[in-house]
């Protein structure tokens, strides 16, 4: 059983690869790659499972934090057009 | 007895789990607006992984394995809803419109 779930997860990877490269805005493609993220972690943690090593749920906690950063960093970088302004350029406008 | 019942109770929620995970994921594939592409996900991401995890947890019983599940569990159900939200938030200060059902996009794509 844990095999059909690692199947299924290993699905996410390959559609979440599709909708990046076909996603007519940007923001499907952010959406993608957060996919793919998740399904990395759940596919670590399956992973440990199988192979009976229980290292790889460390990797896949630090990864969790990372993927969302990631994502907040992008969108952030396409709303401001670059990392180190934030907000203060909507209120000086 | 205690050496396989574990086993088995976590069968029908690593099934479920991976059912939610695809569905989700068709959803992602098939869904005609950004907006709802991001709704299908975040059933994946919460009910899909929440079941994948749970089932997990009752594979390895009272252990570190499980605790280190559980702040998995906790990650994904913190950040997922933020992700979303912020994505949402961008794509509509981005002027990304939504397909409504009664507008033309929705009515030429209807079977």
């Amino acid at each position: 059983m844990i095999t059909a779930a690692t199947l299924a997860v290993a699905l996410a990877h390959l559609f979440g690869v599709w909708r990046a490269l076909k996603g007519p805005t940007v923001f499907d493609r952010v959406l993608a790659a957060n996919t793919i993220g998740v399904a990395a972690i759940l596919l670590l943690a399956l992973l440990g499972f199988l192979t009976e090593r229980p290292e790889f749920l460390d990797i896949g906690i630090t990864y969790g934090l990372l993927n969302l950063i990631g994502t907040l960093a992008v969108l952030k970088f396409f709303r401001y057009g670059d990392l180190a302004r934030g907000a203060e350029n909507d209120a000086a406008k | 007895m205690s050496e396989w019942w574990p086993e088995i109770l976590s069968w029908p929620f690593l099934a479920a789990g991976s059912f939610f995970y695809v569905v989700g994921l068709i959803g992602l594939v098939r869904m005609p607006d950004v907006y709802t592409r991001m709704h299908a996900a975040s059933v994946s991401d919460t009910f899909g992984a929440a079941l994948l995890l749970i089932g997990m947890m009752f594979i390895s019983g009272l252990s570190l394995v499980t605790a280190k599940l559980i702040v998995i569990l906790l990650i994904l159900l913190f950040t997922g809803p933020v992700a979303t939200h912020a994505l949402a938030r961008a794509a509509r200060y981005a002027k990304v419109e939504p397909v409504l059902s009664n507008s033309e996009e929705a009515k030429s794509s209807k079977r």
